[in-house]
């Protein structure tokens, strides 16, 4: 079935705001140069953390896996280029929390020379779909509009669940972020080929690429090239630009109408979203045979000199991408890794940018104030307005910060996407997000000690059970010996056990009277 | 290079406490320019009485429960407790009544409950009726609107009646006040008139009382404004007006000579000034959708029940109130769907 008019649904909330996209919008700086070293984290995904299978002072060539996946939901990585692995150790990563986490640090050779790669698929659809989901998952392709999840498992959704529509996502709805945007406009056929891959993947009927009003120039040129692909059932839904309309749930209730049952995911109702980055990634790897190795960045901000987009190897440190930006203005301020709403900043540029670096934002002072101190909620509900998971912010952040878990819960703390839109109109500026984050990671340890308690309480129990059956068993035994025993009493039977003992004194008797004998014998022999 | 850290989001956010109250003192000054010109100065007494008070209470709690006192005077709520408090009162009430009544809202009603955002009670009005059920007298001794006001007093007489000074030589109370139009009416009902009888008086106007009807009005005009801007929504207002006039209408329907027309409800008491600046005080009210207009609702019918069968002329303060004991609760059952909640989870 086709969805008959897709766009003309609408998301609760959300919230406009200036979208700054001017700075950035449509320039493209070009490749950053290949640095001197390169720092790969192992975990640059949503999932299990990639296993190194290179040692220190292996020589490797672009392309090659350097680490691989181990469970099911996880990514390969792949050398950005040629060098040598100079040491696999903890570094700083990209990280709210400012921590260290395993890296593989990569000294780059110059000579980007390729290693082998396996053959190009372009006639993919005499292929069975496992054999490109498994090129997929050997790509190291994640979710690049920021998220990282793994896109083979996306791709992966049973045969159980059907799935009605492909949804690509190329509404970019963070102020400043025009990576999306300059790919739609320069590279269209290369997000088609891959949408036509990702059709056949997921054997979906239609797709709906849903793209934000304030980007006419990537509209034409997506839909001039859906045009030329000649694909039957592709649209470009122009949808109106409102934050969070690029939130998967968000875009997939305005395309389809369809709502994400909560708690749950969208191949439950017959969608798979992908985002439009995405989409160009598969196409490298199906039909070029190339691994992810780098990706278009937005460097932008009052605080960069030269803000526009640039194609970074994944390990390359933000203070290099920076500085071919143009460098830092005076006006820098802050480094926000991502964009405003959900990004997070960071307190240092010697950082790798990673898989779902998708922005660098060097903001001023006046784009990136200092939060003012926190007012009393006044429960004037603006949150509740805004807020486009449908929730009730102020009563989920008065049990957050009671720490009634239970009763976050009970209010759907976990369909928060933390889009940041009920924190943007608070009137007292009170970090909302940052209170149902810490609700969350709570409930997430509450739930592990629990869970602990629980295996512990059945251990236990089991132990006593044990004991118990062991002590059941042997009262038994000895019933059973007794009431044996009482039988053969009553039935006029012998003990056994003083027959025993007599046979014994019986034998005890005979063997002396067989002695006395004996020496009788001798002594009349003597 | 090194930067600062906090987390998101990040920009110049668009929203304010101080804005807020500020913007609802803005809406409330063509009402109080109406309340002044039918009703004289007393009000704008009254107003910087209050005020000056509850600023001077609110920095003395802050003190004492040792808080940061600049950011709670600056947000300008007390300011608007005060001048609710204060344009809710007669106009010559003795000066001592308004310090009394300011001091117990701001630190009984708001600060004992813990300040702002905690208080389930609006402190407004939980001064207003500590006032009139301890004051009755005093407190339902209105001057009568200016086109029937024999004996207008200039602002050096209102302010001496208000300090206690009495009034100027010839006057007395009854002569200078009046009852206000719902406690005439309700008396007036009680006598056995008829409401055509009872229209007879010069104090009714075109929909409500003369005088009042257009301070309803200039406050009507603040309310809109609050709308536009977004101060508050349209649930409240809409629910509470419409459940008054729902009821007053049915019933006068039925009996229109002894029950008042729905709109001398609207127009003749702290309807108007309820429906838009008291009931939505968000820290009291419900604060779901829906719950906003039932909670509205309710406000509307029970000043309708107090109106006229109750034992005091005017009612929004009661049945504020009442609401907010409420509120919590019609909150719990008024949760809304969550987005994508599944068929089981409705409730």
């Amino acid at each position: 079935m086709i969805t008959k008019n897709p766009g003309q649904w609408d998301f609760h909330g959300g919230i406009h705001r200036p979208d700054c996209k001017s700075l950035s919008a449509g320039k493209y700086l070009g490749k950053v140069s290949l640095p001197d070293t390169l720092v790969l984290p192992l975990q640059q995904h949503i999932g299990a953390m990639a296993e190194p299978v290179v040692e220190v002072g292996d020589h490797v060539l672009k392309g090659q896996t350097i680490a691989r996946v181990t469970e099911y939901i996880g990514a390969p990585i792949h050398a950005p280029t040629s060098g040598t692995i100079t040491a696999i150790e903890e570094r700083p990563v990209p990280h709210p929390s400012g921590l260290s986490a395993p890296c593989i640090i990569l000294q780059t050779d110059g000579r980007d020379e390729w290693g082998e790669l396996p053959e190009p698929l372009p006639y993919f659809d005499d292929l069975d779909p496992s054999l490109l989901r498994e090129r997929i998952r050997w790509a190291g392709i994640v979710g690049l509009g920021g998220a990282a999840f793994p896109t083979s498992v996306k791709v992966n959704h049973g045969p159980d669940r059907p799935i009605q529509t492909l949804v690509i996502n190329g509404a970019e709805c963070e102020p400043y972020i025009t990576c999306d945007d300059l790919l739609m406009r320069e590279q269209a056929d290369r997000i088609v080929e891959g949408i036509k891959v990702l059709l056949y993947v997921v054997d979906a009927e239609e797709c709906l690429i849903g793209i934000e009003d304030n980007k006419p120039e990537a509209i034409a040129a997506m839909r001039k090239a859906v045009a030329e692909s000649g694909l039957r059932d592709v649209q470009v839904v122009q949808v109106p630009t409102r934050y969070p309309m690029g939130g998967e749930k968000q875009l997939i209730k305005v395309l389809t109408g369809k709502e994400v049952p909560s708690n749950g995911i969208p191949s439950e109702v017959g969608v798979i979203c992908v985002n439009v980055a995405t989409a160009a990634a598969v196409t490298d790897a199906v039909m070029a045979g190339r691994p992810l190795l780098s990706r278009l960045v937005t460097v932008t901000g009052e605080g960069v000199n030269n803000p526009g987009n640039l194609e970074v190897p994944f390990g390359s440190f933000m203070s290099h991408v920076i500085e071919q930006a143009g460098g830092y203005s005076d006006k820098a301020y802050k480094l926000i890794l991502g964009g405003p709403m959900m990004g997070f900043t960071l307190g240092d540029d010697e950082l790798p940018v990673t898989k779902g670096s998708n922005c660098l934002l060097v903001a001023s002072r006046e784009e990136a104030p200092d939060p003012d101190k926190a007012m009393p909620c006044i429960r004037c509900g603006k949150c509740v307005e805004a807020c486009p998971a449908q929730l009730l912010p102020q009563q989920l952040y008065w049990y957050a910060r009671a720490k009634d878990f239970d009763k976050t819960q009970e209010y759907n703390l976990f369909d928060c996407i933390e889009c940041g839109c009920c924190s943007w109109v608070c009137p007292s500026h009170i970090p909302l997000v940052q209170y149902y984050r810490f609700a969350k990671t709570e409930t997430w340890a509450l739930e592990k000690e629990k869970q602990q308690a629980e295996d512990a309480r059945r251990r236990h129990e089991a132990r006593v059970e044990r004991l118990e059956r062991l002590e059941r068993e042997r009262k038994a035994r000895l019933r059973q010996k007794k009431e044996a025993l009482e039988k053969k009493t009553a039935s006029g039977g012998m003990d056994p056990k003083k027959a025993a003992v007599e046979a014994a004194m019986k034998r005890v008797a005979e063997k002396k009277a067989r002695q006395a004998k004996t020496e009788k014998r001798s002594e009349e022999s003597s | 290079m090194k930067f600062p850290v906090h987390t998101s989001p990040y920009g110049a956010l668009p929203n304010n406490v101080t804005r807020v109250m500020g913007e609802v003192l803005l809406a409330l000054v063509p009402g109080i320019i109406a309340l002044v010109y039918y009703f004289g100065p007393g009000v704008l007494i009254n107003i910087s009485l209050a005020v000056t008070t509850a600023l001077v209470a609110e920095a003395g709690v802050l003190r004492l429960r040792h808080r940061p006192v600049r950011p709670a005077l600056t947000d300008l709520s007390a300011t608007v407790t005060a001048v609710l408090l204060a344009i809710a009162l007669p106009p010559l009430t003795p000066w001592w009544m308004t310090i009394l009544g300011v001091l117990f809202a701001i630190v009984m009603v708001k600060h004992l409950y813990g300040g702002l955002g905690y208080n389930p009670f609006n402190p407004a009005m939980a001064a207003y009726v500590l006032l009139l059920v301890s004051f009755p007298v005093d407190m339902t001794q209105w001057l009568p609107p200016e086109m029937l006001n024999e004996h207008p007093l200039n602002l050096a007489q209102t302010l001496t009646a208000i300090l206690g000074g009495g009034l100027p030589d010839g006057l007395t109370w009854d002569t200078v006040t009046s009852a206000t139009p719902l406690d005439a009416m309700r008396e007036q009902l009680k006598m056995n008139k008829t409401i055509s009888e009872i229209a007879q008086n010069p104090m009714w106007g075109d929909f409500g009382a003369r005088g009042w009807e257009w301070v309803g009005n200039w406050f009507l005009v603040g309310g809109l404004f609050l709308l536009w801007r977004k101060i508050i929504t349209w649930h409240i207002p809409f629910s509470m007006i419409a459940g008054l006039l729902l009821a007053s209408g049915l019933f006068w329907l039925f009996d229109a000579e002894s029950m008042p027309f729905p709109g001398f409800h609207l127009f003749s008491g702290g309807m108007i000034l309820g429906a838009f600046f008291i009931a939505t005080d968000p820290v009291t009210a419900s604060t779901t959708p829906k719950g906003r207009l039932i909670y509205g609702f309710l406000i509307g019918v029970t000043v309708f029940i107090i109106r006229t069968w109750g034992g005091y002329p005017d009612a929004v303060a009661f049945a504020v109130l009442l609401m907010n004991m409420a509120a919590p609760t019609i909150d719990y059952y008024t949760r809304p769907r969550v987005f994508g909640a599944r068929e089981e989870d409705h409730g």
